[in-house]
C-alpha cells in the first residue's frame, strides 16, 4: 500500500508562488484562495473545464488583468521572494521578466522583424546589431528561422496561423524573460502546427519557466512536468503530470482526465 | 411560388438597388449640369448677324433656341452685349423675323474693364496723335503699353506710400493714446509724416497725368445697327474675331480664359475675371480649419476612447458629439459671431490693440474666426472617427504589446495611433469636405464679395489671421442672387460650382489615396 499523498504538492523553491489568491470581477468571485507554487525552469499546465478561472490565474501573473476596469485581487503572488500584487511594483518591469502568449495569435502589422524586436524598441534597444542579432536568435529558438529568414521585412500578415502563433513565441523570448505564460497556445491551430509548438515548448523549457493553460490533456500529459487541476475558481489537485495521468489523488480529478465529466 | 420569392428576399434585393440607382441618377443629373454649362463656358463662340428687315439689324452669340411659348414659333435668344447701349444684355428674337443670317469674319468681340462685352465693328482711331496708316487694334493696344506700365508702377508707389503713412498714424494713436501726444517723438513723426503725405501727393498727380492720357486714346467702334461707340483702349481687356478663329485659336483663348480664372482678381461685381482670390479663400479656410481642428478631434477621440472610465458620462459626451454634428451650420456661424468674434475678438483688441479702437481690428469678422467656427463644426466628425477606428482594433493586438513591457501610451503611439490612420483620415475627408462646402456660418463671420487683400501676403507679418476673405461656395451665392444683372453671371456660377466642386474632389483624393496606402500598410489579416 502506498503512503497517502497530498492532492497538492509542495515545490521545494518555487520560482513562482501563489498564496491565498482570491481575485473578484465586481462581485462575482473567480478565484477562491488559490495556492501554488510553480518551479523555475520546468513545464506546468493548467487543466480543467471552461471558466474554472486557469487563464484568469496566469494572467494574474504578469497582472495583465490591470487592463480590465472592476477587478479586485487579494493574496500573494511572488515571484523570486518579490510580491507582484504590491501596488508598489513596476508592472513594466515585471512584465519585462514575464512574458506572455495568447490563444488567439496576435502579431502586429508590421514586419516580421519589427514584430520580434518590438518589445526592445519599447525598452529604448538602439543598437542595430544588438537587434539584428536577437531577431535570428529569437527566430531560431521558435524553430521559425529558417522559413522567414529570405522575407524578414515583409509583413507578418502573410504567414500561416502556426507560424504567426511561433512568431508571437519568438516576440516573447526576444526580451529574454524568466518566465513565459501561454494562454492556451495551441488551441487554433491545426494537428501539424500544434505539434510543432509542443516540440518548441519542450524545446524552450530548460532555460525558461513555462506555464501553460491547455484543454487538451494529451497536450497536459506530453509536455508538462507538473500539472494542476482547476475547477470552479479552486484548485483541486497538483502534483507531477504522471502521477495525476496515472494515479490521481482526488475524485473529481479522476472524473475529469478519464472523461467522465467536463 | 410566391413565398418562395418573399422568403428569398427578391423584393428587398431590387428596393435596395433601386436606391442606390436614384442616389447615383440624382448626382450624376447634378454634375451633369454642372459640367455641361461650366466647361463651354470659355469656348469662343460665333457672331452671328441679324438682318431684320426694317428694323436694325442685332449681333451676338446665340444661347439657345426655343418655341415661343406664347405663338409656338420658334425663337433665338441672343447675348447681344454693348450694355452701354442697349441696357440690356440679352434679347430673343422670333425665328420667322430673321431675314438672314451671317457671321461676318470681321465682326469683333471685346472683354471690357466695365459694361461687359462689345460686339461690332472695327471702323478707326481717336488717338492724342495721328493714327499712323496700317494701324491696327493690335498695334494701338501695344501703343499704350508703356503708359500702362508707369500707371502700374505708380500705382504700387501709392501702395507703399500708402503703408508708410498707415505705419506712422500707427504709432502716432499709440502715443497719443499713451497721452504723448506732444512728446518730441510724436512731434518727429507728425513732421515725417507731413513730408511723406507731399509725396504722396506728387505721385497721385503724376498717375492723374498717366491715366489722362491712356483715357484720351480710344478706338472708334460700330455695332451691328451702325451706331457708333468710341471705346478706351485701355479700357479693353481682350479681343478676338471668333468667326476666323481657327481651332487652335480657339483652344489658345480657352486656355487664356482658364488661367485668368484661376489666377486673376474679379471683375464687374464678380461676374467677370478670375476668382483667384475666393480660391486661395477656400483652400486657405479649409487648411486653418483642419490645423485647428484635427488636432483637437483626434486627442479628443483618443481620451474618449483609451483613457476615459467607461460609464454613463462618457455615452452622455458621446450622444452629445454625435448630436453635435446635427445642429444647423448657421447656429455655428451665430456661435462664432458672439464668441469669437465679439468676446474673444473684442478682447484681444482691447488687449493688445486698444489705441485703434472703435475701429475693431479682430474684433470683426476674419479668416481665423471662420475658420475656428468651421473647426467646432467639423471636430464631431473627427472625435466620431478617431473613436471607431481606435475602437475597431483588435484586443489581442493592446493585449499583446502591453504584455511586451509597453505601456499603455506606447502602444497608443506605436500601434494603435497608426492603425487606426485611416479610418482617422477618412473622418478627415469628410471633415474637409463639408468645411469647404459650407457657407452660411462664413456669411457672418467673415466673408465678403470682394476681399481688397490676401489673407497672406508679403507685407509684414505675412499671414493676416485677422483679414477678410473670398470663398467660392459664398462666390456662388453672390453672383448667382445677389449680382445686378443674373442672366449675365450665369456662366461664373456654373465655372464657379464647377471649380468648387474640382478642389473638393483634388483635396479628398489626396487625402483617400494616403488613407488607402495606410490602410494596405495597417491591414490586419486574420488567418
Amino acid at each position: 500500500m502506498t503512503p497517502v499523498k497530498d492532492a497538492i504538492i509542495k515545490i521545494a523553491q518555487p520560482q513562482v508562488e501563489v498564496e491565498g489568491l482570491n481575485l473578484f470581477y465586481g462581485d462575482s468571485q473567480a478565484l477562491h484562495n488559490v495556492s501554488l507554487g510553480f518551479p523555475a525552469k520546468q513545464v506546468t499546465a493548467l487543466i480543467g473545464p471552461s471558466g474554472c478561472g486557469k487563464s484568469t490565474l496566469i494572467r494574474c501573473i504578469n497582472r495583465m488583468n490591470d487592463l480590465i476596469d472592476h477587478i479586485r485581487m487579494e493574496g500573494i503572488i511572488r515571484i523570486d521572494n518579490e510580491n507582484i500584487l504590491d501596488a508598489k511594483v513596476d508592472v513594466i518591469e515585471l512584465r519585462r521578466r514575464v512574458g506572455m502568449v495568447f490563444q488567439k495569435w496576435n502579431p502586429f502589422p508590421k514586419s516580421i522583424y519589427e514584430n520580434v524586436i518590438y518589445g526592445l524598441r519599447i525598452a529604448g534597444v538602439r543598437d542595430r546589431n544588438l537587434l539584428d542579432e536577437t531577431v535570428e536568435k529569437s527566430l531560431r529558438r521558435a524553430a521559425l528561422w529558417d522559413e522567414v529568414k529570405d522575407r524578414l521585412h515583409r509583413s507578418a500578415m502573410g504567414l500561416s496561423g502556426g507560424q504567426m502563433q511561433r512568431l508571437c513565441i519568438a516576440r516573447a523570448i526576444a526580451v529574454s524573460p524568466e518566465i513565459i505564460l501561454m494562454d492556451e497556445p495551441c488551441s487554433a491551430l491545426d494537428p501539424l502546427s500544434t505539434t510543432r509548438i509542443e516540440e518548441l515548448i519542450i524545446e524552450l523549457k530548460g532555460d525558461y519557466t513555462i506555464i501553460i493553460v491547455t484543454h487538451n490533456m494529451q497536450q497536459a500529459a506530453r509536455i508538462s512536468d507538473l500539472t494542476a487541476y482547476m475547477y470552479m475558481g479552486g484548485l483541486v489537485e497538483y502534483g507531477p503530470t504522471k502521477q495525476l495521468f496515472t494515479n490521481p489523488v482526488k475524485k473529481e480529478t479522476e472524473d475529469y482526465i478519464t472523461g467522465r465529466f467536463g | 411560388m410566391i413565398r418562395r420569392y418573399w422568403r428569398e428576399g427578391e423584393p428587398y434585393v431590387w428596393a435596395s438597388g433601386l436606391a442606390l440607382s436614384l442616389v447615383l441618377l440624382l448626382t450624376a443629373l447634378l454634375l451633369y449640369v454642372v459640367i455641361a454649362n461650366g466647361i463651354a463656358v470659355f469656348w469662343p463662340r460665333p457672331l452671328a448677324l441679324a438682318a431684320l428687315g426694317d428694323q436694325p439689324a442685332i449681333m451676338g452669340e446665340i444661347m439657345q433656341r426655343e418655341p415661343n411659348p406664347a405663338t409656338g414659333q420658334e425663337r433665338l435668344q441672343f447675348k447681344i452685349g454693348n450694355r452701354d447701349l442697349y441696357g440690356l444684355d440679352f434679347r430673343w428674337q422670333n425665328a420667322g423675323e430673321i431675314q438672314t443670317l451671317t457671321f461676318p469674319p470681321e465682326a469683333y468681340v471685346l472683354e471690357r474693364m466695365e459694361y461687359g462685352n462689345f460686339y461690332g465693328f472695327l471702323r478707326g482711331f481717336a488717338l492724342n496723335e495721328p493714327a499712323a496708316p496700317g494701324l491696327t487694334l493690335k498695334t494701338a493696344l501695344q501703343s499704350i503699353k508703356g503708359d500702362r506700365h508707369q500707371r502700374a508702377a505708380l500705382q504700387k508707389e501709392i501702395n507703399r506710400q500708402n503703408k508708410q503713412v498707415e505705419k506712422l498714424q500707427h504709432k502716432l494713436a499709440q502715443l497719443e493714446y499713451q497721452g504723448q501726444g506732444q512728446a518730441a517723438r510724436a512731434l518727429e513723426l507728425r513732421r515725417a509724416k507731413a513730408a511723406l503725405e507731399t509725396e504722396f501727393r506728387q505721385t497721385v498727380d503724376r498717375l492723374d497725368q498717366v491715366a489722362g492720357r491712356l483715357r484720351d486714346q480710344k478706338a472708334i467702334f460700330v455695332d451691328a445697327a451702325g451706331t457708333e461707340k468710341a471705346i478706351i483702349l485701355d479700357e479693353i481687356v481682350r479681343y478676338y474675331q471668333p468667326n476666323t478663329m481657327s481651332m487652335l485659336a480657339k483652344t489658345g483663348h480657352y486656355l487664356v480664359k482658364l488661367h485668368e480664372l484661376l489666377f486673376a482678381e474679379p471683375r464687374e461685381s464678380n461676374t467677370e475675371g478670375g476668382l483667384f482670390p475666393a480660391i486661395f479663400g477656400t483652400i486657405m479656410l479649409v487648411f486653418l480649419m483642419s490645423i485647428l481642428s484635427f488636432p483637437l478631434g483626434v486627442l479628443g477621440g483618443i481620451y474618449l476612447r483609451e483613457y476615459a472610465r467607461q460609464g454613463v458620462l462618457v455615452r452622455m459626451v458621446r450622444i452629445a458629439v454625435n448630436n453635435l454634428a446635427g445642429i444647423p451650420s448657421i447656429v455655428y456661424g451665430i456661435f462664432g459671431l458672439g464668441f469669437f468674434v465679439y468676446g474673444i475678438g473684442g478682447w484681444v483688441d482691447q488687449l493688445f490693440f486698444p489705441e485703434r479702437l472703435p475701429t475693431p481690428t479682430f474684433g470683426t469678422g476674419g479668416i481665423l474666426w471662420a475658420s475656428l467656427t468651421l473647426g467646432l463644426l467639423t471636430v464631431p466628425v473627427v472625435i466620431v472617427a478617431t473613436e471607431e477606428a481606435l475602437g475597431a482594433i483588435p484586443p489581442g493586438i493592446r493585449e499583446g504589446s502591453q504584455a511586451l513591457a509597453a505601456t499603455k501610451f506606447q502602444t497608443l503611439v506605436k500601434l494603435l495611433l497608426p492603425m487606426a490612420s485611416p479610418g482617422i483620415l477618412t473622418g478627415f475627408i469628410l471633415a474637409m469636405a463639408r468645411a469647404a462646402g459650407e457657407v452660411a456660418p462664413l456669411m457672418i463671420t467673415g466673408v465678403v464679395k470682394l476681399a481688397p487683400a490676401l489673407p497672406l501676403d508679403t507685407s509684414f507679418p505675412f499671414l493676416h489671421l485677422d483679414r477678410k476673405f473670398m470663398h467660392l461656395g459664398f462666390h456662388i451665392y453672390d453672383i448667382g442672387f445677389q449680382s445686378p444683372n443674373v442672366e449675365a453671371a450665369k456662366p461664373m456660377v456654373y465655372v464657379t460650382t464647377l471649380l468648387l466642386i474640382l478642389i473638393v474632389l483634388i483635396m479628398t483624393s489626396t487625402a483617400i489615396a494616403l488613407r488607402n496606402r495606410m490602410r494596405k500598410r495597417y491591414a490586419i489579416v486574420d488567418v
